[in-house]
């Protein structure tokens, strides 16, 4: 949209104004793209957690820029080559529709360090990195299919991309193994961030008989909905959202990118950054679980633990066979464990879910 | 498939509920249109009457107070707009696009101490023996005030542009707003009195959204709603009997095709998304009468 576009160069021209005043001992400067507003409680409010830990672990040898709700698109090429234009020595850029761009815009820049979040394309200035969410979402599956009374569970997806999916399968194999009869009702809302979009679709999923609510969209409307409802649970997204606990809100996926950022960071002011891909979950923190509060009972609370210690040693792997694909085919034989190709690439549901996924 | 998953009272109770928004905020513009000024700005006044909103509720505990803070923060923005347009003869388009973007900047800027706070509660209302009536009561007679408001707000504006004087005043302000100003009509005055109730109602519209629909505050929160608002009244040609069954084709779509996903219907999302615009075009096509007002855009000055 153009009104974004303006408004996100104008934040742009300001935000780096400053930067190039600076003389002398040059800081090295690292640009954020970011894809909703800082403030949205979610998925960029993390990232820019990440930012400001980056700023206070430097102090002045770093500078920070970042231009926030920069649509996915044409719009978010622009911004980058501006970002990179005024001097910009690394760029995270936060979203996987940014992909395409990143790519193109490192092309023109082979200087600058680009870093890209949960995309699967690389090249000799292009990282990417992503965390295992799927890991925490095994743990939202867990305590799900314990606290679901209708055996309805709504998802709240996104868009129809490889790490969405994942999720999705992720939370249903977990549920479905301590609920047999459980359902999964998925609601593709196309879009990060929409409150009132997101608001709606809990509704719709609320009414329709879900009492345990999963979102992978970046606002808490939907916690504010379960909220409303009264008696329907849900799990904070990208943040703790922790002020809607204990209840609704019972535990929560939380992104922690501060110390990949600051080992990016170093790894470029001390010249040693090569492109690589980065996939890290609950082990080297870059997942957290956030608190599960007292509305899950205790049994159930100390389950979830022992799976989430399990997953931090490395014990347990969620995507572990048997398993099948929606079709029934078989995809994982007894024992086995799904690759990190296949999960980066996942297009398909596993077997019990149903519906289609939007191509 | 199972579309019997699908409760149609429940559906077309919370229509009303996803369209109170966007038919404030139309019904606001419409007035506008009708005497003439073509105000882009709606979304930047109605998230800026969503984080006014909010933070009054927030302060006082009281919605209602939330609501009224709201109107006055849409109008005191949309005032901007006035004394550019009217009294500077700025380019409407232009100034409009402008206030846009100033409301999301201003409302990201006040809300700033308001992220993940809670709003006071606004409870429904249950209609003493209407509310009762079987299908019809839960559909219609049992939602929050505001919903009511909104009608009331649509009826009254249609009922003052068909029947008073002072409407009549209006539209041929909008229609010639020469020929209104050699009858000895203010011009001026009267189409800054309809911006300002163009805020006001734009303001209700997004504090719908804070205080009701979502409800807390987020930055960008309205995410284009003003913008749907502007084609509704385009849709309506016009017309508040029109806009009102526009802001219901509006906001169904989205809670339909919501609706029909997790029923499990393979209905491709984007064509639901697409028929409101693609109605909105077929309209302007088909509906010869739908004839924008004559000054609609055109600065005026009493020296020209």
């Amino acid at each position: 949209m153009t009104i974004t576009r303006l408004l996100a160069g104008a934040t742009l021209a300001l935000g780096l104004a400053s930067g190039a005043m600076a003389d002398g001992h040059e800081p090295t400067t690292v640009g954020f793209v970011y894809v909703g507003p800082v403030g949205d409680g979610g998925w960029t409010y993390e990232h820019d957690q990440g930012r400001l830990a980056v700023e206070e672990h430097f102090g002045d040898a770093v500078e920070t820029v970042f231009v926030e709700s920069v649509p996915e698109g044409a719009d978010a090429e622009r911004v980058m080559t501006q970002m990179a234009l005024q001097g910009a020595d690394l760029i995270f850029t936060t979203s996987f529709g940014y992909m395409d761009q990143t790519i193109n815009v490192a092309e023109k820049f082979p200087d600058v360090k680009f870093e890209h979040a949960t995309g699967y394309k690389r090249a000799d200035n292009v990282s990417t990195y992503s965390a295992r969410f799927y890991e925490g979402r095994a743990v939202q599956g867990h305590i799900a299919g314990h606290m679901t009374e209708s055996n309805i569970i709504g998802y709240i997806a996104s868009f129809p991309i490889p790490e969405v999916i994942r999720g999705i399968n992720a939370a249903y194999i977990h549920a479905k193994e301590v609920n047999p009869d459980v359902e999964f009702k998925i609601v593709w809302a196309y879009t990060w961030f929409d409150p009132a979009k997101e608001a709606e679709a809990a509704t719709v999923l609320i009414e329709q008989g879900a009492d345990v609510i999963l979102q992978h969209t970046d606002s808490t409307a939907p916690q504010a909905a379960a909220q409303q409802a009264g008696n329907v649970v849900t799990f904070g997204q990208a943040s703790d959202m922790a002020e809607f606990g204990p209840f609704p809100r019972v535990s929560s996926i939380i992104d922690n990118w501060a110390p990949y950022y600051i080992a990016r960071t170093q790894a470029v002011i001390d010249g040693t950054w090569e492109s690589t891909d980065t996939w890290d979950g609950i082990a080297p923190g870059m997942v957290e679980i956030g608190e599960i509060t007292d509305a899950v009972p205790a049994e159930v609370k100390a389950s979830a633990e022992a799976m989430i210690e399990a997953m931090r040693s490395g014990e347990y792997h969620p995507f572990t066979g048997p398993l099948n694909k929606q079709d029934g085919s078989a995809w994982l034989a007894e024992g086995e464990v799904a690759d990190d190709g296949t999960l980066a690439g996942m297009s398909f549901y596993v077997e019990g879910l149903t519906g289609e996924i939007p191509q | 498939m199972d579309l019997s998953a699908i409760n149609p009272i429940l559906l077309l109770a919370s229509l009303m509920v996803a369209a109170t928004p966007i038919l404030l905020a139309a019904i606001g513009e419409l007035v506008v249109e009708r005497a003439g000024v073509l105000n882009l700005g709606v979304e930047g006044m109605m998230i800026t009457g969503a984080v006014c909103g909010f933070i009054v509720a927030v302060n006082t505990a009281s919605p209602w107070l939330g609501f009224i803070g709201a109107a006055v923060g849409g109008a005191l923005l949309s005032l901007v707009f006035g004394v550019l347009t009217q009294f500077l003869l700025s380019n409407q388009v232009a100034t409009g696009l402008a206030l846009t973007l100033f409301g999301l900047g201003l409302s990201a800027l006040m809300g700033q101490g308001y992220i993940g706070i809670k709003a006071p509660a606004f409870p429904d209302w249950h209609i003493p023996l209407l509310g009762d009536i079987p299908v019809i009561g839960p559909i219609i007679f049992q939602h929050d005030p505001m919903v009511y408001v909104g009608l009331i707000i649509v009826a009254a504006t249609w009922a003052f542009l068909k029947y008073s004087r002072a409407g009549l005043i209006l539209r041929a302000v909008g229609e010639n707003h020469e020929a209104a100003h050699a009858l000895g009509y203010h011009v001026i005055r009267v189409r800054l009195l309809a911006i300002m109730f163009g805020g006001a109602c734009a303001g209700l519209g997004g504090a719908y959204l804070s205080l009701v629909r979502v409800p807390q505050w987020t930055e960008g929160m309205t995410a284009g709603a003003g913008w749907i608002a502007l084609a509704i009244v385009v849709f309506a040609s016009w017309r508040p009997g029109r806009l009102l069954i526009g802001a219901y084709l509006f906001g169904g779509v989205t809670v339909l095709q919501l609706n029909l996903q997790a029923a499990g219907v393979a209905v491709p999302v984007e064509y639901l998304s697409m028929t409101p615009y693609l109605a909105t075009i077929a309209v302007l096509v088909i509906m010869r009468a739908g004839r924008a007002p004559g000054s609609l855009g055109q600065s005026f000055h009493a020296s020209r």
